[in-house]
This record gives structure tokens, C-alpha cells and sequence, in this order.
């Protein structure tokens, strides 16, 4: 009895929630409305079989449960079950009613799953590049065309793997922040590609999704229909940081969109800048004044050692503190003395200069400072080394700046200030979203300490 | 090939008189299953541990630390693996197979008894090397339990060195044991069965079992190819699955492979391996029912039929995995339809198990509870499997948290509640002692509700686009706080039905010692393991004759007849028959 | 997957065949009564478990040559010369094979003295068979064809390594063949004899399906 009162109420409860719960798909941000409307059908469906199979099981456990009789008032020991062992006329029944069902699933399905998989003429293409834990992107030229690339191609100043003979590929636009803009109202087919393991392109706002796998190149497409950003979600397990693996598309009119595309490097312009050593030094003294004429650092300025970090690195945070992305939080007073030196370094060719210089530097361990459980900080570790490296020496291609030998003392405040979202809060910095994400582990000041002391062993 | 003959199926099989050829060397089917179901309930605990302690993370993610993402990845991924192949398939074929499969055919022993002991050991085996990898550098792998290529043995996935090496050699050693034990119960089936007991005359527990293990059989090799091959890239460096690629900035020593071809593989098992599960459970339940509705099964032609057309449809389904794969897109088409076409047989055996107990006399007991449960359970996952099956449907739906509430309602909760039905309906026989009724009833109640509240809301977490297999969320637009108090919600109610099982092991251990005297049949049923001389029966199972099979399995609450059941071994009364062809279009 | 779907297929499809025509028709509920099942029960265990064992095999091997047909149309595949030694190693199968048929006819007959001929013979040529393997395996490594050479390489030693495994498994059952022929069929020969007849032909039955793998692997080898 209590038990047919409780399928029925669970019966209820799931309509109910179905109808009363917050959570169902985000509001549609592309043309698959169809995809939107073949679930629609299927929860339909299914509905219906599942409210009408529960209840009428419901009921047979109510009508037919066994009741004990008063043997007092009946000779009979309670009622006995009928023997029916089949109907083939009701299962024939039962079968084609299922049948039916399932094709009014199926076909929608498949029709649109035809037009899932069929490209229109008109689409415009772009190519979205997966690595371990990293998106970037890269655009057709002029020319319309993509050109050739390859694994083997792939140094630390061609991070695209692009064929430096193919002429097709020279005017290719190369974006190496996660962040994408796409025109509205255009259809756009993504080619996918994989620098290392798998991954999954998905955007939830867009229904799409598609595995990227290394050693093949696969393909979606969509026409984005309203203006806006949206995350791209990596959905297929690529290791350690793969829940931090996001970049994001941001969804402009037409013009907008020319606008920001005009902006971006092609692969020619990347290739064929020689940054100068020279000119790189002078700009230096700009540096020295507080990081030391040796790049060492100096703790009572609260600046860290910047000899020989890597020229990516470098150029990117030079660059986010001249934007306003990084050093900008109210409680981020040493970044905020970064912002007014970038002024007076004028121009992306000064940056890339002093970060080549940078890079040239000898770097020399600087004194420990920070104490703490070496063990405590090797488990910790762990999930470091994926991007830094098992010795905290860096991994240019995962964007990983090196650790070992880095002032102890800068790991700490960095560390405090991606927790407490001082730094890597800004929505362009998805590259700081990882580290604030990646801080979380470390539950308090103690690991902190811990695994930067870990980390001064290696030096 | 490893046989000892019983030459003489009529004879007692040697009686082993010492304590450790009785219980630990034993070659007694009974004996076996009991070993293997400790073992794999011993490692399915600690897989349920391992959940609670990532369901925590989930929860609360900001306030453990308990969790750090490489061990969140190498619980999910143990906890994946542990669940589906060292709990699930060694329970419901080492255990429940092992068990039932003689008794229920009416046979002294499996046939070859010294290789069904052999298989118990190698499982132990496997076992024993699965744990290991918790304990040696970088701990177990943690590549998600389809162990991926190529970043399950790449760097950057927690235990690619050594763990992954151990997993893969575990699973071949579980692959061994499972085909010692696999030959076994087919062959049991197939030749050992009692005089009379024809094949149409065997309990739907026993034929969900004899396909499930055919299955295993045929699909165990897919995985055994893969594992061997991926354990030579892992370990030579072939290029089997590994394709050319950059691992830590590097290029790395591989070249030319398909990770898809893994993938492939690995579903060409994977699929099948749902049945594997799935088929006995479908078996025991329909003898569940029958026995507690005091009803024949409804339709024993078609629901054997289903068994059989479900296990051979399950073959050509595998790449419904696979819809966002990137491989060739119109496999889609094909896969999507037969993956439909496999929903009719099922919703079938549905419909018949409903339509037994219509007009039957239904006794709410322990283990009709846990089996009608597991209608409820599994209508609501068999459905959500018809919106992952369908390929456009899975588009939004794939690698969210709508896959995992549907795999956990129709291959987690549904089989686990069969499990513990089977359990709770044999413990008479396997103990001699009945089980405390009001124990078992709150553990039903709170693990039917319980576990229906953690994964209802993971379907419409999943819907929203939360996607499965994240350590965290961190700041995503698109998910609302709501989101996360759900998140929070669900690992609350994850406690509270692990804890609720503490009732199940309490009883068991309880009633072993102090529950009533059970007698030889105490539900009344029909079918040969509760005809047996002893109960529990003795090595042997038989006495001195084999018992002799008269009549069908559902003899229930047959027209004219007094009792409401008549045991497979009566005689055959002449004047039954008349009545039993139009008895439902009498009444 | 074409293949091993095929396999898969068409056993299931024997199966339900051979179960739908004896079976599906009879309505068990009507039937009652002891009904003698012929076939199967008859049929002694071994013979039935080596037959279920032979279909786990084929399995496997099929999904090894499946996997190997789809691995060999990617272009980093270089086929690979094979040893002529493989012809030589094929004879001595076949002589092995033709002669624990031999053996088993000769167990028939009751015939010891041709049974123990025959049956050394047959253990003899497979050992051969088996070194002959080794022997091909090492002229490959020293031509410079490693495992990881090229995945071609790979999967000759892993298709040739799988079916010697697979020999040497049923040199343990010919050597308990043996067993019995030589001792126990020295002190109860009349127990024994069924035994004997038994364990010869399931060893000439398993020889003649490894024969039978071998062929087919031989001819992947060969073809690509």
C-alpha cells in the first residue's frame, strides 16, 4: 500500500520537478532550434510512458495486494492470482503502440541529425585548436583558405605548427588567447584539431559539440544568432586541469567583428618580426630601477626576479598590465606600480623586446625565505606539475612560467592573490581563471607555504 | 580445456573434509559464489567510498580540501572501474551465476569445478593488482574508466606511468578469470541440466545469466585486444592508438595511430558489457516477481525471446558511444537506429513484468519491494536512454551530467537493487536463516528514495549543460548558484544512502547468527534450488538423487489446484491441463 | 569491426536459428511430464566446453585481424617482407595436425602402439612448429624489424606470439594426453580408455581450429 501511494507521489514529484525546476537548457544562442525541438519530442514521449506505465503499476500493487483474511469470516485464504501465462494478441498490441513511439523519436532524429552533419555552401570556417589545457584559433587570410600544418612544424615561435614553404598559409590569422569573436547571423563551420590528446569543442548556449582528435581534423558548424559571449567548455577528460580548459566566443555584429579580425597577427607578420636584442636592453633600465640590474629582484620593492623567464610569458603579462588585466585590483598595490612603467614602454614592439632581453638574462636562484612541509608540499605538487613541470621548470607550450629558482616570497603573494581572485579575475585573463581555479587546492596559507617550499628544493 | 571430469553425474563429487578444502580451496559452486560475492561487494564499498569522497568536492568545493584534482580524476576513474567490471559483472556471473546456475538446472556442481575455483583466485588476483595501484608512484590512473588514449598513458593525466599499467594488467587478469568462469557457466547450462529440465523449462534467471555470460564471452576479447594493445604502447612504444602528437611541449615517440580505434574497441565490449549486467538482472527480477505475486511470469516465450534478441542487438549498438567522437558522422544514422530498434524487446520485458502482476496475489516482502523498485528505477533509465541513444538528441545532452544520472539510474541503481532483492530472496536458502523484515524494509525505503533524489536533479544539471567528469565550476556564466546548491544537495543526499546501507550489512550479519530458522522454501517457490534436501544445501546439492524436472518454473496459483504452487519436481496431474490453455478467458 | 560484427552476428544467429526452431514454438506451461531432451545433455562436458572455448577464440582472433585490416589503411603502414620460414613452420602445423588425427583414429581402434606413434609425432612437430616461430622472430629482429619498428611489425609478433601461446596452452593438454597413455592406461585400462579417447580428440579437434587460425592469419600476413 505504502508503496503504491509512493510510486504515485514519486510519479508527481518528477512532473512536477520537471516543470518547477530552474535547470533546463540556457537560452538558445544559435539556428539549432531543431536539436532544442527533438528533445522536446522525446521528453514528450517519454513522458507519457513513464507517467502511464508507474501509475498503472501503482495501481495493480494497490488492487491486487495480498490481504491477510480474518480466517474467522472466510474459509478462503485470501485471493488467488490468476493464471495467465500470455496473450500474444496484447503483446503483438503492446509491440506495434512501442514501435510507433520510437519512429516518431527516431525520424526527427535522423533528419536532423542530415543537417547536423551537411556544412552549408555559404559557411564561413575557422579552426579551433585544443591542447592540454589551452585553447586558440586561427582564421583563413585573405585568401579564404587555411593553410597546411603539422605537429612537426610546432616550435615555441610557430605554437600553430604552421608550414613556414606553404604560401596558402602566410596569411592566416593566428589567436593565441582562448577568446574568439564570430560574426552573428553567419554560419560558421569549426574545424577542429589537436595538439596533443583528446578534447571536446562544446558551447552549451549553441547545442554543438565535438570531440578533437590528435592524428585526425573533425568539424562542426552553427550560425551564431545573438550577440553575446559564451563559454567554450572543454567536455571530453584531457587530464588534470581539463575541468579548467575554457576559452570563449564572443558573438559581434558584422562590423565589429571586421574590426576586431583586422586587428589580429597573421602567421607572416608572427614569422617574420626578429625581436631586437638591443633596443630590448635599453628598455630595460626602465625595469632594473626596481627588478635589479641583473633581473634578480628585490623583495623590499616587492619586485620578483624576471631574469630568464620565458619571452611568452613575459610579453603576456606585460601586456595585461598595459591593458588593465592584470594589476588593476584595488588590493593588487605592487601590480598596480607595474601600470604607469608600461606606458612609457610604448608600443607591442617594446614589449616583445625587453621580454626577448628578458629571456636572455641569466637566472640565479634567489634566497629561501619560505619555510614549510616539504612532504605536505610534494603531494600538492602534483597537480602544479602538469603545467610547470616536474621540477618547476616550466612548459612554454602549456604557457607555464618556470618556478624553481623564482623568488619564494613573489610564489606566495601570487598564490594568496590567485585565491583570494586578486589576480586572474579579470574576464580576459582565461589564462588566470585556470591559476585561480588550479589555487583552489590549496586550503590555506599553510599549503601555501608548503608547496613553495617544495618547490625550493629544486634549484 | 582444464576439466575433472564427473564422470558419473549421479555420484557425490569427493567431500572435502578439512576446514581450508571446504572454505578457502573449495570447489564448491556455493562455496565459489560466496567468495566471489564478498570480494566484489568488499571492492564495490570501497568504490563507494571513493564516490562520497569526490561527491564532497562536488558539493562543497569550497569548503573541503580533502580532494585534490589528480586524486578527484583517480576515484572517478576507480570508482567507474570497480563499479561496472570488478563489482557488478563478478557479482551478478561469479556470484549469482556460480550460485544459481546448479541449483536452478538441477546439477551437483558445475562441470568443471576445479577450474571454477581457479577462476575465483584469479579474479582475487585481479583485485589484489587493482588495489595495488593505489599504492605505487603517481597512485591509480586517473583517465576516466574508458582509459582513452592517448591521454590515458601521456603525462598530465594522474597515473599514466605506473597506475594505467596496472589497471590494464588487472583487467586482463579479470579477463582470464572471467572466461575460466564464463566457460563454465555455459557449458553448465548447455550439458549438466537434470533430466526433464529442457531449455524452455529453465527459470529466466538462469537464461538471463547464460546470455549475459555468452556476451561476456564473445565482447571480453574487445577489451583484452585493447588493453593488450594499449599496454604495448604504454610499455614498448608501439603506435597501435597513438597518433602523432606533443605531450608537455614535447613531440613524443608516436606516430601514425587511431585513438578512435580504441575507441571502437573499447565500446565493441563496452556496450554489451550494459547487458551483461543488465540480463541477469532482467532474469532474477522476473523470477521475483513471479514467486512474491504467486503469478506465472507474463509471456516466458517472449521474455526469452527478449533476452536473446536484446543480447544479440547489443553487438551492433557499441558506437552510440561515440556520436561526438569525430568518427565518420554517418555511422550516426545506423547506430541511432538500432540503438531504437533494441528499445522494443526491452520495453517489452517491461510490459510483461507489470502485466505479471496484474491480478496476481502480490506480498509486499522484502524483496518484492527491491524488485519493484527496480521497475520504477529502471522505466525512468531505460527512457533517458532513448534521449542519449538518439543521435541528435545526445548532441546537448553528451558528456554532461545527464549521461551520468541515466547510466547510474539504469546500470547503477537498477542493477544494485536486483542485487540486493536477489540477496534478500536467497538468504534463506544460502543461510537457512530468514532476514530481520523490518531492517530491510527502511533500507529499501531509503535507498529507492535516496538514490532517486541524487540522480533525478543530475538530469536537469545535465540538461543546463553542466558538463560531467569537472573537478570544478568556478565562475561559468551560464550556471546559476542554484546550480551549485543543487550540486550540494545531491552530496547530502549521496551521504545519507551510504550510510543507509550500513542496514543491509547490519541485517546480514544479524541474521546469520540470530534470524529464524528459514525451513526449506519459505516463499513458496517453484523453481529446483528451493526443492533441495538441505537447506543450505550441502556440497553436492542433492543427496543421494538427482532431482527430476516435471513442469515449467511458474507454476503459480494454478486453477484447481489447492496450494498456489506446484514444484518443478511434481508429477504431472492429467486433469490440470484443460484448464491452462483459455484460464485467463475464463475468469 | 566488420569482421568480428559478422562473427558476432552469425553466431547469434546460429544460436537463436538452431533455439527458435527447436523451442520458441513449445508452450511450456502446457507441456508437463518428464521430456528427454536429446543432443546436448549427451554430449560430454569437455567436448561442449571446448567448443564454447573455440568461439572465445575465434572472437579474439577476429578482433585482431579486424583491428589489424583498419590499422593498415592508415599511410604510416609499411608492409613487412615475412620470413619464408613461415612456409616451412606452416608444413609442420599441418603435418602436426594430420597427425593427432592419425592418433585419434588410432585410439578408436584401441590401436596403443599407433596411438603413442602418432600422438608423439603430433607433440613433436608442434614443438618444432613452435621453434621454427622463435626462429622466424629472430631473423626479423636481426633484419632490423623491431616491435616498434612499424605497427605492421607490431602485429606480426603480436598475431604470431597469441597463436603460440595459444599452441603452447594446447601442448599442456597433449601432454596430459599423454599422461594418460602412457600411465594410467598401464594400470586401469579399462577405466581409462574412454578417457583416453576423450582427451585425443579434443587435442586433434583443438589442433585442427589453431591449424585452421594460423592459415587465415598467415594469409593477413601475406596479403598486406
Amino acid at each position: 500500500m505504502a508503496l503504491a501511494v509512493a510510486l504515485v507521489l514519486l510519479v508527481l514529484g518528477s512532473v512536477l520537478f520537471h516543470f518547477l525546476s530552474p535547470w533546463y537548457f540556457t537560452p538558445l544562442a544559435s539556428n539549432w532550434g531543431l536539436i532544442d525541438l527533438t528533445v522536446n519530442i522525446t521528453f514528450v514521449i517519454t513522458g507519457i510512458v513513464f507517467v502511464t506505465t508507474n501509475l498503472f503499476l501503482a495501481y495493480c500493487i494497490f488492487r491486487y495486494r495480498y490481504k491477510k483474511v480474518d480466517p474467522a469470516l472466510s474459509t478462503e485464504n485470501g485471493h488467488k492470482a490468476d493464471y495467465n501465462p500470455e496473450n500474444t494478441r496484447l503483446e503483438w498490441w503492446l509491440t506495434i503502440i512501442t514501435s510507433v513511439g520510437i519512429i516518431a523519436m527516431l525520424a526527427p532524429g535522423l533528419v536532423v541529425w542530415a543537417m547536423f552533419i551537411t556544412v552549408p555552401d555559404e559557411a564561413s570556417e575557422f579552426e579551433a585548436v585544443g591542447q592540454q589545457w589551452h585553447w586558440s584559433f586561427r582564421f583563413p587570410g585573405e585568401d579564404g583558405e587555411l593553410g597546411n600544418v603539422d605537429i612537426r612544424h610546432i616550435t615555441k615561435d610557430n605554437a600553430f605548427g604552421m608550414d613556414p614553404e606553404d604560401p596558402v598559409g602566410q596569411d592566416d590569422i593566428l589567436i593565441e588567447s582562448p577568446i574568439v569573436h564570430l560574426p552573428v547571423n553567419q554560419p560558421v563551420r569549426v574545424w577542429l584539431r589537436s595538439k596533443d590528446v583528446l578534447h571536446d569543442f562544446a558551447v552549451p548556449q549553441f547545442r554543438t559539440k565535438m570531440d578533437l582528435v590528435p592524428g585526425h581534423v573533425t568539424y562542426t558548424w552553427f550560425t551564431p544568432t545573438i550577440v553575446g559571449e559564451y563559454e567554450i567548455l572543454c567536455e571530453e577528460l584531457c587530464g588534470l586541469a581539463h575541468f579548467a580548459m575554457r576559452g570563449r566566443i564572443v558573438v559581434d555584429e558584422q562590423a565589429d567583428f571586421e574590426a576586431w579580425l583586422d586587428e589580429q597577427p597573421t602567421y607572416a607578420m608572427l614569422s617574420q618580426t626578429e625581436p631586437d636584442l638591443g633596443l630590448g636592453q635599453a628598455s630595460f633600465a626602465l625595469c632594473a630601477a626596481c627588478h635589479g640590474q641583473q633581473g634578480q629582484g628585490m623583495q623590499i620593492l616587492n619586485a620578483p626576479r624576471i631574469a630568464g623567464l620565458d619571452t611568452r610569458y613575459v610579453e603576456r603579462q606585460l601586456r595585461y598590465y598595459r591593458d588593465g588585466i592584470r594589476g588593476a585590483h584595488e588590493l593588487d598595490t605592487a601590480g598596480a606600480l607595474m601600470r604607469p612603467i608600461l606606458i612609457a614602454l610604448a608600443g607591442d614592439d617594446a614589449i616583445k623586446n625587453v621580454a626577448a632581453y628578458i629571456e636572455t638574462m641569466p637566472a640565479e636562484p634567489q634566497p629561501i625565505t619560505v619555510l614549510g612541509d616539504i612532504e605536505r608540499g610534494e603531494d600538492l605538487y602534483i597537480n602544479c606539475a602538469a603545467c610547470h613541470g616536474a621540477e618547476g621548470q616550466g612548459i612554454w607550450a602549456l604557457n607555464a612560467p618556470a618556478l624553481a629558482g623564482q623568488s619564494d616570497w613573489y610564489l606566495v603573494t601570487q598564490l594568496k592573490n590567485f585565491k583570494d581572485e586578486i589576480r586572474g579575475a579579470h574576464r580576459l585573463d582565461l589564462y588566470g581563471d585556470q591559476m585561480m581555479m588550479m589555487a583552489d587546492i590549496l586550503s590555506d596559507d599553510q599549503d601555501i607555504d608548503n608547496v613553495v617550499a617544495y618547490l625550493n628544493t629544486f634549484r | 580445456m582444464a576439466y575433472v571430469a564427473i564422470a558419473d553425474r549421479d555420484t557425490h563429487p569427493h567431500n572435502p573434509d578439512t576446514f581450508i578444502t571446504k572454505y578457502i580451496w573449495s570447489q564448491d559452486h556455493k562455496v565459489i559464489a560466496i567468495q566471489y560475492a564478498i570480494t566484489a561487494i568488499f571492492v564495490g564499498v570501497i568504490a563507494l567510498v571513493l564516490s562520497l569522497l569526490f561527491r564532497l568536492q562536488l558539493g562543497f568545493p569550497d569548503s573541503f580540501s580533502l580532494v585534490a584534482p589528480n586524486e578527484y580524476y583517480q576515484y572517478v576513474t576507480m570508482h567507474g572501474m570497480i563499479m561496472v567490471i570488478y563489482l557488478l559483472t563478478a557479482l551478478f556471473l561469479g556470484g549469482f551465476g556460480n550460485y544459481l546456475i546448479p541449483l536452478m538446472c538441477g546439477a551437483r556442481d558445475m562441470v568443471f569445478p576445479y577450474m571454477n575455483m581457479l577462476s575465483f583466485w584469479v579474479y582475487l588476483l585481479s583485485v589484489i593488482v587493482l588495489l595495488a595501484s593505489f599504492f605505487v608512484p603517481g597512485g591509480p590512473t586517473g583517465a576516466g574508466w574508458t582509459l582513452y588514449p592517448p591521454q590515458s598513458i601521456s603525462e598530465g593525466t594522474p597515473g599514466a606511468s605506473a597506475g594505467i599499467v596496472l589497471m590494464l594488467l588487472s583487467l586482463i587478469i579479470f579477463i582470464a578469470a572471467f572466461t575460466m568462469g564464463g566457460l563454465n557457466y555455459v557449458t553448465t547450462v548447455l550439458q549438466a541440466r537434470t533430466r526433464g529440465m529442457t531449455l524452455m523449462r529453465m527459470p529466466l534467471s538462469v537464461w538471463g545469466i547464460f546470455v549475459a555470460t555468452i556476451l561476456g564471452l564473445l565482447a571480453f576479447p574487445a577489451l583484452l585486444v585493447a588493453s593488450v594493445m594499449l599496454l604495448l604502447d604504454r610499455v614498448i612504444g608501439t603506435s597501435f592508438f597513438m597518433p602523432e602528437m606533443l605531450s608537455m611541449g614535447a613531440n613524443i615517440d608516436y606516430g601514425g595511430g587511431s585513438p578512435i580505434l580504441f575507441q571502437h574497441l573499447f565500446w565493441f565490449f563496452g556496450h554489451p558489457e550494459v547487458y551483461i549486467v543488465a540480463l541477469p538482472a532482467f532474469g532474477i527480477v522476473s523470477d521475483i516477481l513471479s514467486v512474491h505475486a504467486r503469478k506465472s511470469i507474463f509471456g516466458y516465450r517472449m521474455m526469452v525471446w527478449a533476452i536473446v534478441a536484446i543480447g544479440a542487438l547489443s553487438f551492433v549498438v557499441w558506437a552510440h558511444h561515440m556520436y561526438v567522437s569525430g568518427m565518420n558522422p554517418y555511422f550516426g544514422f545506423f547506430f541511432a537506429t538500432t540503438t531504437l530498434i533494441i528499445a522494443v524487446p526491452t520495453a517489452l520485458k517491461v510490459y510483461n513484468w507489470i502485466l505479471t502482476l496484474w491480478r496476481g496475489d502480490i506480498h509486499l516482502r522484502v524483496p518484492m519491494l527491491f524488485a519493484i523498485g527496480f521497475l520504477f528505477t529502471f522505466i525512468h533509465g531505460g527512457l533517458t536512454g532513448l534521449f542519449l541513444g538518439n543521435v541528435t538528441v545526445d548532441l546537448p545532452l553528451s558528456d554532461t551530467y545527464f549521461v551520468v544520472g541515466h547510466f547510474h539510474m539504469v546500470m547503477g541503481v537498477s542493477p544494485v537493487l536486483v542485487i540486493f532483492a536477489a540477496i534478500y530472496h536467497w538468504f534463506p536458502k544460502i543461510t537457512g536463516r530468514m532476514f530481520h523484515e523490518g531492517l530491510g524494509k527502511l533500507h529499501f525505503w531509503l535507498t529507492l528514495l535516496g538514490t532517486y533524489s541524487i540522480y533525478l536533479p543530475m538530469h536537469y544539471l545535465g540538461i543546463l549543460g553542466l558538463p560531467r567528469r569537472y573537478y570544478a565550476y568556478g565562475d561559468t556564466d551560464f550556471i546559476p548558484e542554484s546550480a551549485h546548491v543543487m550540486n550540494a544537495g545531491i552530496t547530502v543526499a549521496a551521504l545519507l544512502v551510504a550510510a543507509a546501507q550500513s542496514l543491509f550489512f547490519i541485517n546480514m550479519i544479524w541474521s546469520l547468527f540470530k534470524g529464524k530458522k528459514a525451513g526449506h522454501n519459505p516463499w513458496g517457490a517453484t523453481t529446483l534450488e528451493w526443492q533441495t534436501p538441505d537447506t543450505p544445501p550441502k556440497h553436492g546439492n542433492w543427496g543421494h538423487n538427482l532431482p527430476e524436472v516435471h513442469r515449467w518454473p511458474y507454476d503459480y496459483s494454478v486453477p484447481g489446484e489447492k496450494e498456489d504452487f506446484i514444484p518443478q519436481t511434481e508429477p504431472a496431474r492429467m486433469s490440470a491441463i484443460p484448464n491452462r490453455e483459455h484460464a485467463h478467458s475464463t475468469k | 569491426m566488420n569482421i568480428s560484427l559478422l562473427f558476432a552476428a552469425l553466431t547469434v544467429a546460429i544460436l537463436v536459428w538452431c533455439f527458435l526452431l527447436q523451442h520458441l514454438k513449445t508452450k511450456p506451461w502446457l507441456e508437463q511430464g518428464i521430456i528427454e531432451e536429446g543432443g546436448t545433455t549427451k554430449v560430454p562436458a569437455p567436448r561442449v566446453g571446448l567448443w564454447v572455448f573455440l568461439a572465445v577464440v575465434t572472437s579474439l582472433f577476429g578482433l585482431f585481424t579486424t583491428v589489424y585490416n583498419m590499422r593498415s589503411q592508415f599511410p604510416d603502414w609499411r608492409p613487412l617482407q615475412d620470413p619464408s620460414l613461415l612456409w616451412f613452420n606452416t608444413g609442420l602445423l599441418v603435418l602436426g595436425s594430420i597427425a593427432l588425427q592419425l592418433a585419434r583414429g588410432a585410439a578408436r581402434r584401441e590401436n596403443l602402439d599407433s596411438l603413442r606413434l602418432s600422438l608423439t609425432t603430433g607433440g613433436a612437430l608442434t614443438i618444432a612448429f613452435l621453434i621454427g616461430q622463435l626462429v622466424a622472430w629472430q631473423q626479423l629482429t636481426d633484419a632490423g624489424y623491431f616491435v616498434t619498428t612499424n605497427p605492421a611489425d607490431a602485429f606480426f609478433y603480436i598475431l604470431t606470439g597469441l597463436h603460440g601461446l595459444h599452441m603452447l596452452g594446447g601442448l599442456w593438454f597433449w601432454a596430459r594426453a599423454c599422461l594418460s597413455v602412457w600411465r594410467k592406461l598401464e594400470t586401469s585400462p579399462v577405466m581409462e580408455i574412454t578417457n583416453v579417447r576423450l582427451r585425443v580428440e579434443l587435442c586433434s579437434v583443438y589442433w585442427h581450429y589453431l591449424l585452421l587460425i594460423w592459415l587465415i592469419l598467415f594469409g593477413l600476413l601475406l596479403s598486406t
